[in-house]
């Protein structure tokens, strides 16, 4: 049975619409990840789940019941969950009194509360500042804080608004590390807001993209990240390559796919005649520089346009008659000697590419099916 | 000139000597002053979250007239409180006009406006962020009242001590509804308006040396707090 369930949500800020139609339901122990650029209505959609604001139309539900517009209730259901909000707000008292705030609001006995802040200080590393005031924290000791403060209440459901934004490697690390703890040991239902793809992959047993207030795909890390549901979404999870095409012909679950100049195959079962984009991650693509033999079955001659370094990989911009983009080790760019107007070969797998149809996408169905 | 230079010397006298009139004229001033600042703060703060908590039709004229009444002339406030607590006012019968109780009613209701209005302002300084994580924490209405009075303690200790600072050095309210009687209602304010009309400069010089220093630690408090 679901814990939260959310009926044909909307939401507006005066006249503008932030949600729009949202439906989704969130079982007990699940991970679910909200995922969408920023400005999509995350943190609202949190926010109204959290009772925070009252939706505009709509129901949410808590283990079964709908809540009240007002009252004594509201309270009740909230002090069942916790929200981190994505800038952390520290009181201006102790680290400890911080900690301790959630609990003393709910009665919970001194020499208990002593006790469980003092275990949940350990947990988070923070045990050394225990009566520092709790402003002159860093960015990520207030980050830990905060969810420590909203952790230690032993909340049903953990509300999580960009729990890593804006924090370096380690804290980044430090801050998974303990809501890995809280999934495992807790079994604590959490739903994080998100723009950091792989931090919804790695974390999430289910994740929703929110693009423009509306939810527009929901499905497991790899059906989002590798079967999109359309060309924005596509886009958003980083599938660069989109390239229109119409299916040419369909044996044995391969089909052709006509782009104009060229044949792209896929593994689909999309019927012949359709009109689609054809999606493919840059990460799926090969360079070589030689026609190679390996098993790929698309293989393109192309002319290097640009190349990006982002660090450890290099983005290279490749011109076949239609553009790629395909990302690399900076080991392989260094040896293939990728610079502008090299001429390669870009190979990619008929399974790494994503067949998304055009017209009428409420009609999945035979996408679902692969 | 001689004469005030003497006045001058014999109200240093009446200080270092730790004169019993002017101690007793000043503790009662710090305890009316005191007393009647501590009871509008006790009226002030609760009253002043639940005007910034809630919001309802007339708010803001509801501000802007208590904005308006921190310059609330004293002789206004006194001849109110006057008129409530004569013998034909509808207070008469409590027969506490022209006593120090009187004199706390009278400073209260002067304070009021600028102790309401400062802890209204000290409760907006507070953001809006760590209300919602109060309340996603799961305070109930009054618990976040508490934790945003926690949250502004500096504005709002400010605001009291502004008051007491108003409480202390108004004349025209202590004047009108204290009597000014030796003993019982005097002041240092009320004093030093008698004395001097009298004549007698040094009660006056030194009672106003204290009220100068007095004001001095005020504002040294002040200035403290609003380091933080």
């Amino acid at each position: 049975m679901s814990l939260i369930k959310v009926v044909d949500l909307s939401h507006n800020y005066s006249e503008r619409r932030v949600l729009e139609n949202i439906t989704l339901s969130i079982a007990k122990g699940e991970v679910f990840a909200l995922i969408g650029p920023t400005g999509v209505g995350k943190t609202t959609l949190l926010r109204l789940i959290d009772l925070l604001e009252i939706p505009s139309s709509g129901e949410i539900y808590f283990d079964g019941r709908c809540i009240p517009e007002s009252g004594k209730q509201r309270v009740e259901i909230r002090r069942r969950m916790a929200f981190v909000l994505q800038k952390p707000q520290v009181f201006n008292l102790s680290v400890y009194d911080n900690i301790a705030c959630g609990l003393r609001w709910r009665g919970e006995k001194k020499d208990r509360i002593a006790e469980k802040v003092d275990r949940i200080l350990e947990t988070v590393d923070l045990r050394g500042y225990k009566n520092r005031n709790a402003r002159t924290l860093s960015g990520g000791e207030a980050q830990r804080l905060a969810l420590a403060r909203a952790a230690v209440v032993e909340p049903e459901v953990l509300l999580l608004d960009e729990p890593t934004a804006n924090l370096d490697p380690i804290s980044t690390e430090k801050i998974e590390q303990f809501i890995s703890y809280l999934i495992r040991q807790r079994n604590t239902t959490i739903i994080m807001a998100t723009h950091d793809m792989s931090q919804g992959q790695h974390l999430a047993d289910k994740i929703g993209v929110l693009l423009n207030g509306r939810i527009v795909q929901i499905g497991d890390a790899r059906e989002v990240f590798r079967l999109p549901q359309d060309e924005e979404v596509a886009k958003f999870v980083g599938m660069e390559n989109i390239i229109a095409g119409r299916v040419t012909a369909n044996a044995g679950g391969i089909v052709m796919v006509d782009t104009g100049n060229n044949v792209i195959q896929a593994v689909s079962g999309c019927p012949v005649g359709e009109e689609v984009n054809v999606g493919i991650r840059p990460e799926d693509i090969i360079l070589a520089l030689s026609k190679s033999e390996s098993s790929a079955r698309n293989c393109f001659r192309g002319e290097v346009a640009k190349v990006t370094s982002l660090g450890p990989v290099s983005r290279v911009e490749i011109n076949c008659g239609f553009p790629l983009v395909a990302l690399v080790t900076r080991i392989s760019a260094e040896v293939l000697n990728l610079q502008n107007g090299r001429e390669v070969y870009a190979s990619f797998k008929a399974a790494g590419v994503h067949l998304i149809r055009k017209e009428n996408r409420q009609n999945l169905s035979w996408q679902r099916r692969q | 000139m001689t004469e005030i230079w003497h006045a001058l010397i014999r109200a240093i006298e009446l200080l270092v000597s730790l004169d019993p009139e002017v101690m007793e004229i000043v503790w009662r001033s710090l305890r009316v002053s005191g007393i009647s600042c501590l009871l509008a703060s006790l009226l002030c703060l609760p009253l002043g979250s639940l005007i910034h908590f809630h919001s309802f039709p007339g708010k803001r004229a509801l501000i802007n007239i208590i904005q308006t009444l921190f310059s609330l002339p004293t002789v206004i406030v006194g001849l109110f409180v006057f008129v409530l607590f004569s013998q034909a006012g509808p207070l008469g019968k409590a027969g506490i006009l022209f006593t120090p109780t009187v004199m706390v009613i009278g400073q209260m209701i002067l304070i009021t406006p600028l102790l309401l209005g400062f802890t209204i302002s000290a409760l907006s300084g507070v953001s809006k962020e760590i209300v919602d994580t109060a309340t996603s924490l799961g305070a109930s209405g009054f618990q976040t009242a508490l934790l945003m009075l926690k949250e502004a303690r500096f504005a709002v200790l400010a605001a009291v001590i502004m008051g007491f600072g108003r409480a202390l050095s108004e004349v025209g309210c202590a004047m009108m509804v204290g009597g000014n009687i030796k003993g019982f209602t005097r002041v240092i304010t009320t004093t030093i308006s008698l004395e001097t009309s009298k004549g007698e400069l040094e009660l006056s010089i030194a009672l106003g040396i204290i009220l100068l220093l007095l004001a001095l630690v005020i504002n040294i408090a002040l200035n403290r707090l609003q380091q933080r």
